[in-house]
């Protein structure tokens, strides 16, 4: 299962590092994770998305994160209400007679064009993975010149909404 | 003499900032040296080298001990003796390059065997890190995974804060090793402002648990309080926390029968009639049939290290599991645990003693593990009347030292006899590479020992093939007039390798014979140690006792049956309930 895991360092050389190397030595696999500054400027926050077989392991991979001196908390905040976002930029062969075609197709992602050539764009699209694994499958057909995702970030949600069997029939 | 001589010669020639009422200015390399003065550091062992000039010159001008091995990797192995018997941090100084790649096996052994080490190493100046400079080694990454944590100094101000966190890392919490890397020009560097060192320890991603959690107490009592066949597994966490009498006072206020790890060896009297042998691969029957069939065990301190459990999925199948462990990582991790309780071991024993539990009558469990010891005792053929029975020879150093000596050992065959003949009577005397299983540590282990405790008998128990791997360190024994006894149980081969070879294999011993070794006992004259060499049992009793007795640094080549295997055993994948060669015949 895909967990996603935010954790909260002190901003020093070596320590990215020491997260990623302590992963590897107990075999987990990343999927993506990305790094940046808090508003503490000697604190970092670190996403991960990671794939564990069990909750088991995912208990391991917290305490074991926990346990490294820079680290000041781990947190898996899969099951919470969370905002995840992930920025792709993907630079297609769009054709002057193609481009209203595939502008037509990037318009509902709210995607928006950051450089344009001759016959190719690129196009930045903004959301979680799944939106932006959505645009992709559909501007595949088009010709992807390339493509770069930077990983998610994510945020626990301000009010965690408690499910509720009634909410869980609307959506 | 001529060494005094030239240390006064040499204040002489020392700057005179000091009389003149002003704080002379200081380098980084004298500042690291007062540092670790104010972490009471009593001795170092250490190898100097082209990084770490500044640090020896600093260390010339104002000394510490400093023993200087003959490896690096003796080293460590000797500040690892010291940190397991004194229970203080091993420190260690080695240069950058190889002296630090050399410190690798001693700090992964550390950190494995939960030894509290500072260890510090030298690297090229930062100018040129990172340019493949000589004698570079990217150290930090190296031992990022093998390190409880790892520094580099950026900048002199840092030092004083590094060192002690170092120490304060190191000796807390789960104990562990600590690396400090420290650039030659960082050493260089002149000193020119004050620091404060005592600014408190700020470490807000470091703070280890150490009282227990009232809640998991009461129901670890409601636990002990419902058994009819409790157990406890006492680990090394028993002897880091110095909770040996809390574990005695509480096996026998609950009356519950205690077995160790390897490395719990020591926690309680190994005569104790509460205490069923080890555990484990090698364990005695009783300890691994009491594991099988216990309704409740309390693991106090141990890591349910796959040498200790055999198979996972067989193991401790009937019971509840109570799980005493300062590093909340160990729980859960290989075995499911019902009742997890994160403490320091001497913290949950006085919690769990300031209740009287009051437990079911467990006399019927008491009465079937006192007949798996009497129907299964631990047991050897001695076949050949002569002929030295390894078993024998550690029997023999049991009684002549009376249980008392500290012993330490490599890994192996005579490692695992010495765990199960010699009774420790007391905690912090049993030394051994437990984790990672190192062949050469027990010898430098035992040079550590001995300056630790320079009172008390240290005998070091090898193989002839582990003590090749450090034998060099030979030369300290002179040097300091170090008492420690060597006694090599020389079989002329790898001894599990080739018990394994010969059990799993089907005879093919590849590459663990050895039939040409050097003449040990020239090898100890050659070092001014004096040797013996002993061929029959009858040879065994005279030589041992005249020896160990003495109060001179002693080699003992002791030759023992070659094709004498381990027993019993359970074997890889199988069950603690399905023992092989648990009798004789």
């Amino acid at each position: 299962m895909k967990r996603v895991i935010t954790v909260t360092v002190i901003n020093q050389s070596g320590v990215l590092n020491r997260v990623t190397g302590l992963l590897m030595k107990r075999q987990f696999n990343i999927e993506s994770i990305t790094v940046g500054h808090t508003e503490q400027p000697d604190i970092s926050k670190m996403t991960f998305i990671v794939h564990v077989e069990d909750e088991n392991k995912i208990e391991q991979l917290v305490k074991q994160l926990s346990k490294q001196i820079d680290v000041i908390k781990v947190n898996d905040i899969t099951d919470k209400s969370i905002v995840i976002r992930e920025l792709a930029l993907i630079k297609i062969v769009a054709p002057p007679n193609l481009r209203m075609e595939i502008n037509s197709i990037v318009e509902p992602f709210r995607g928006s064009i950051i450089d344009m050539g001759k016959n190719v764009v690129t196009y930045q699209i903004v959301g979680n993975p799944e939106k932006i694994d959505a645009f992709i499958e559909l501007i595949q057909p088009y010709g992807i010149k390339e493509l770069t995702r930077t990983g998610v970030t994510a945020f626990v949600r301000d009010a965690q909404v408690k499910p509720t069997a009634q909410l869980s029939i609307l959506q | 003499m001529m060494n005094a001589q030239v240390q006064l010669k040499n204040r002489a020639l020392a700057p005179k900032g000091s009389e003149e009422g002003t704080k002379p200015k200081q380098n980084g390399a004298a500042l690291f040296i007062e540092s670790l003065k104010k972490q009471n550091v009593e001795i170092i062992f250490g190898y100097p080298g082209g990084a770490v000039l500044p640090i020896y010159d600093a260390l010339y001008q104002n000394p510490v001990k400093h023993i200087l091995a003959r490896h690096e990797q003796g080293a460590i192995h000797a500040a690892e003796g010291y940190a397991r018997v004194s229970g203080k941090p091993g420190v260690v100084i080695a240069t950058s390059g190889p002296g630090a790649t050399n410190l690798v096996t001693g700090i992964t052994d550390a950190m494995m065997d939960s030894l509290p080490l500072v260890v510090f190493t030298g690297q090229v100046a930062t100018t040129v890190v990172g340019t493949d400079a000589f004698q570079e080694a990217d150290i930090v990454g190296i031992t990022q995974p093998i390190t409880k944590h790892n520094y580099q100094v950026k900048n002199i101000n840092d030092i004083p804060r590094i060192v002690k966190e170092a120490f304060h890392i190191a000796s807390t919490g789960r104990k562990g090793p600590v690396l400090v890397d420290i650039p030659k020009d960082i050493a260089n560097t002149i000193f020119e402002s004050e620091v404060d060192d005592d600014a408190p320890i700020n470490l807000p991603g470091y703070q280890p648990t150490l009282h227990p959690n009232f809640l998991q107490i009461q129901k670890a009592i409601k636990a002990i309080a419902e058994s009819k066949q409790p157990l406890i597994l006492a680990g090394a966490g028993i002897l880091a926390a110095d909770a040996s009498a809390e574990l005695t006072e509480f096996a026998e206020k609950q009356n519950i029968p205690v077995t160790n790890t390897l490395l719990g060896l020591g926690s309680i009297n190994g005569e104790h009639e509460l205490f069923l042998g080890m555990a484990g691969m090698h364990g005695t029957f009783t300890s691994n049939m009491a594991i099988s069939n216990c309704d409740l065990l309390i693991n106090i301190g141990a890591r349910f290290d796959d040498r200790l459990t055999g198979n996972l999925s067989k193991f401790a199948q009937k019971a509840k599991i109570i799980h005493i462990d300062i590093d909340p990582a160990e729980i859960g991790k290989n075995v499911p645990t019902d009742i997890p309780i994160v403490a320091d071991a001497k913290e949950a024993l006085k919690a769990l003693l300031k209740h009287s539990i009051e437990a079911p009558d467990t006399k019927l469990w008491h009465e079937y593990l006192s007949e798996c010891l009497a129907e299964y005792p631990l047991w050897y053929d001695a076949k050949e009347p002569d002929t030295v029975y390894p078993q024998q020879a550690v029997e023999l150093i049991h009684r002549i030292t009376n249980g008392e000596a500290i012993i330490t050992t490599d890994v192996g065959q005579h490692q695992m006899w010495t765990a199960q003949y010699y009774k420790f009577k007391n905690e912090h005397n049993w030394v051994t590479s437990g984790g990672l299983g190192t062949m050469g540590f027990g010898f430098p282990a035992a040079i550590g020992a001995q300056f630790a405790k320079p009172e008390q008998r240290v005998i070091s128990i090898v193989g002839d093939a582990g003590f090749q791997m450090t034998s060099q360190e030979l030369a300290l024994l002179k040097e300091f007039n170090l008492p420690v006894k060597i006694v090599i149980l020389n079989n002329s081969c790898l001894g599990m390798v080739r018990q394994w070879q010969e059990t799993f294999y089907e005879e093919r011993y590849s590459s663990s014979l050895m039939p040409v070794q050097p003449d040990f006992v020239k090898l100890a004259e050659a070092y001014g140690v004096k040797g013996y060499r002993i061929n029959t049992i009858h040879e065994a009793e005279e030589i041992l006792t005249e020896a160990l007795l003495s109060d001179e640094p002693v080699l003992i080549d002791c030759r023992v049956k070659q094709l004498e295997v381990v027993n019993p055993m359970v074997a890889p994948g199988k069950g603690l309930d399905e023992m092989i060669g648990v009798k004789k015949g």
